[in-house]
């Protein structure tokens, strides 16, 4: 094997990479999500999606969805990484469990005119998307369903028009009557 | 009045600093006065308890507080003003952090309307300090203190020990609020480190264990961070395996050198027979240490034939950079006493007299071998002597980074743990000094010796008038070979021999250097002098600077090439120039 000249052993890894979708229930205090992004971009971890909210107010707890990708050792590292900030206090895989339901809503603005607009309308309907918002030159419509489904609609507009999209990115919960 | 005047757990933030302290058992702190925590210094003027040593720079602070922590267990203390006192204290944070050392840094911070304004003498503390820290706090109400304080030290000392650090805005030290003593509620409910481990998994370990055939302990700082039952519990399963044992430079000395199932310690600069009975084993069972890329070269190649049974308080050192067969996450010290238990009650010591006599072949290839000279002293023959003439004297050794701190590891031979305090995750240059002062003032009477090299120790060596003020009489060992010694071996192997900037151009008289100080110091360049002059260094009640001169151009053995396995060491005899550049193919040109 021929590697640079190094102190340090440089060969990288190609582990196929895996996307997951991880649950961290947080203390809500001054930081928190400082401390969960600066552990992300601190050791090199990627992140695909977040999202954050307050979900227990008396208790003070706080709900964040990560989405990220990774070779399965790292994602492993990821896991245990979050698990052992002090403010964390469970850390679920989603992805892992097979039994969670992942969604995203997303607003989308089309601007068009005639058989263009008839098209997205009725596109619209086919997915389910409501109109919140028209003009007689556009619309802008509220999807909500996994991310799949919401790049796909994305992507079939896009020709129709497309202005802008704002997403929330993906909030996951599991299925069945058990909580985290 | 009100009844809350009499109330003794009323008082001020900089009151409640100093108490909690004392409430933790505190009786040494280390730390620099500046205006956002003048209030605290006006505390610790008018009480006793708490001792205050000064430093002359705040990496100073951070360092003898780590060597405090180092050689006592007990938790070290800095205090620090906000803004550049802060920022001083990131590298010992990061260091500590790193090492698993448990340190407590207190930092000023301007008043809490000031935050944010660029006001003088501020900056982020929390958010420069965030990846450097096991856990830190911006303390906004006073009554929030003492239960961020108690926190503090809770999170600092218990699991995976670490630096944290409470930062204090100047308003809430002056503010008087409530004070409550150290109680449970005042940790986190989401911080619980496991103790004890799954019971499962020690049988499997436990079996895999009885019936090795070519086994290894490999061993760790976290054994030393457990506490004293570990180590004891660790030499005590050596004893009932009849296994071999090699430890990381963390974990030196929670098996005695002299032990005679001792193989030295491993990784890059290890010991042959340590590496060879690391890569060729069937099973392995590492306790508190972490696979680091010190320790294992080449991953792929790492000990390819061994079950590994990993043992570690934190579940993020399980197959970070090594899959692990056998995972048990928890205390070491605890989980050893559960596999003693396991293995005395079913298992019988595994036959292992052949594994032995390949391990006696290995150790016979003598890979700390080093020629004596008459004319010059060899470095590791200065080591030597130093051991020599301190064994059985009740000795701390401290070093700095670089090729004397190997040849520390390698020739000086631990036999307690808690002796041995050294910067291994970080590698920081100028932790020896300040660290040596921690050392001393814990242990006032013992024997403190930084081993150390001539440019490491000028990066901090303005904590030699902190010596000479509070008569610490630590012994600054240099081995003086005029080079950034590490940085030239590396330039020599892989990169043409160009040694761009690692000669000590210009370096201080430390002899003079020493009595300018206030301190003594000692010069020998003749290995005829050697053994009276480090005699003279002992018998010294003072701070010395011992100015060894010893060959320059030494270079440190047997040494792991990088991107090779730990059967491709460089052993000393072979290490000539032909050897060298075949070791190192794929790197420059090599002289």
């Amino acid at each position: 094997m021929n590697q640079p000249a190094s102190a340090y052993f440089i060969e990288e890894r190609h582990d196929p990479n895996e996307t997951h979708t991880l649950a961290v229930l947080v203390q809500n205090e001054p930081g928190v999500l400082a401390r969960v992004i600066g552990l992300f971009s601190g050791r090199g971890y990627n992140i695909e999606s977040l999202t954050v909210s307050e979900t227990e107010a008396q208790k003070h707890l706080s709900r964040i969805t990560i989405v990220t990708t990774g070779t399965p050792m790292v994602i492993q590292q990821i896991k245990h990484q979050l698990d052992r900030m002090i403010p964390v206090y469970q850390v679920v895989d989603m992805t892992q469990t097979k039994r969670s339901i992942e969604r995203e809503l997303a607003m989308v603005k089309v601007r068009g005119q005639g058989e263009h607009r008839v098209e997205a309308l009725r596109l619209a309907d086919a997915f389910r998307a409501r109109v919140i918002d028209a003009t007689t030159e556009s619309f802008v419509f509220e999807i909500t369903g996994n991310t799949d489904k919401i790049n796909q609609f994305i992507d079939l507009m896009r020709p129709l028009g497309l202005v802008e999209v704002s997403r929330t990115g993906v909030a996951a919960i599991g299925r069945g009557p058990e909580g985290m | 009045m009100s009844d809350k005047s009499h109330d003794p757990n009323q008082m001020t933030g900089a009151a409640m600093i100093v108490r909690a302290l004392i409430d933790h058992g505190v009786t040494d702190i280390f730390g620099y006065p500046g205006g956002a925590v003048l209030p605290i210094y006006d505390e610790i003027f008018q009480q006793s308890e708490v001792q205050h040593i000064l430093v002359r720079h705040e990496q100073g602070a951070g360092h003898a507080a780590e060597g405090y922590a180092r050689s006592t267990g007990k938790p070290g203390v800095a205090l620090v003003t906000s803004g550049p006192g802060a920022t001083n204290m990131v590298t010992p944070l990061t260091d500590a952090l790193m090492d698993s050392i448990p340190l407590v840094c207190i930092s000023g911070q301007v008043p809490t309307h000031l935050i944010g304004n660029d006001a003088f003498q501020e900056c982020d503390t929390v958010g420069i300090t965030r990846p450097c820290t096991k856990h830190n706090w911006l303390v906004r109400d006073v009554n929030d203190l003492a239960k961020v304080l108690h926190e503090a030290f809770y999170v600092a000392t218990t699991g995976r020990p670490g630096p944290v650090l409470v930062d204090v805005p100047k308003d809430v030290q002056f503010a008087t609020g409530t004070y409550h003593p150290p109680r449970k509620s005042d940790v986190h409910r989401s911080y619980a480190p496991r103790v004890k481990g799954d019971a499962t998994q020690i049988r499997k370990a436990v079996s895999l264990l009885a019936g090795a055939k070519r086994p290894v302990i490999y061993s760790g700082g976290g054994v030393i961070n457990s506490g004293p039952e570990a180590t004891k519990l660790l030499r005590e399963l050596v004893e009932v395996t009849g296994f071999p044992i090699t430890s990381t430079l963390m974990g030196l000395g929670a098996y005695p050198a002299s032990g005679k199932n001792w193989l030295g310690m491993l990784g890059m600069h290890g010991t042959y027979e340590a590496n060879m009975t690391m890569h060729d084993c069937d099973v392995m069972l590492c306790v508190g240490a972490r696979f680091d890329d010190r320790i294992t070269g080449r991953v792929d190649a790492f000990s390819p034939n061994s079950k590994k049974i990993h043992i570690d308080i934190d579940p993020s050192s399980i197959n970070k950079n090594i899959r692990v067969d056998v995972p048990i996450i928890g205390d070491c010290g605890n989980i050893l006493g559960d596999i003693l238990q396991v293995f005395k009650a079913e298992a019988k010591k595994p036959d292992i007299k052949t594994w032995w006599q390949q391990i006696a072949q290995w150790r016979a290839r003598n890979s700390l071998y080093y020629k004596k000279s008459n004319d010059v002293i060899l470095p590791q023959h200065a080591i030597q002597s130093l051991f020599e003439l301190t064994r059985g004297k009740d000795t701390y050794i401290t070093t700095e980074v670089g090729q004397h701190q190997m040849w520390a590891a390698q020739f000086y031979g631990f036999e307690e743990p808690h002796r041995w305090m050294t910067s291994g995750g970080l590698g920081t240059m100028g932790y020896g000094l300040p660290a040596a002062i921690g050392v001393q003032v814990a242990h006032p009477d013992s024997l403190v010796i930084d081993i150390a090299g001539d440019a490491s120790v000028q990066m901090t060596m303005q904590e030699m008038s902190t010596a000479v003020q509070y008569e610490l009489p630590i012994k600054i060992f240099i081995l003086n070979n005029q080079y950034m010694g590490m940085v030239r071996q590396w330039q020599q192997l892989l990169h043409g021999n160009r040694l761009s900037h690692s000669y000590s151009e210009a370096l201080p008289d430390f002899v003079k250097l020493a009595e300018a100080y206030g301190g003594v110091g000692l010069q020998v360049t003749k290995p005829a002098d050697l053994e009276g002059a480090i005699k003279e260094m002992i018998s010294v009640k003072r701070p010395v600077l011992f100015d060894c001169r010893v060959a320059a151009l030494e270079n440190c053995f047997p040494m792991i090439p990088s991107g090779k396995a730990h059967n491709e060491m460089l052993l000393p005899e072979q290490a000539n120039d032909e050897a060298t550049a075949k070791a190192f193919a794929g790197g420059k040109a090599l002289v």
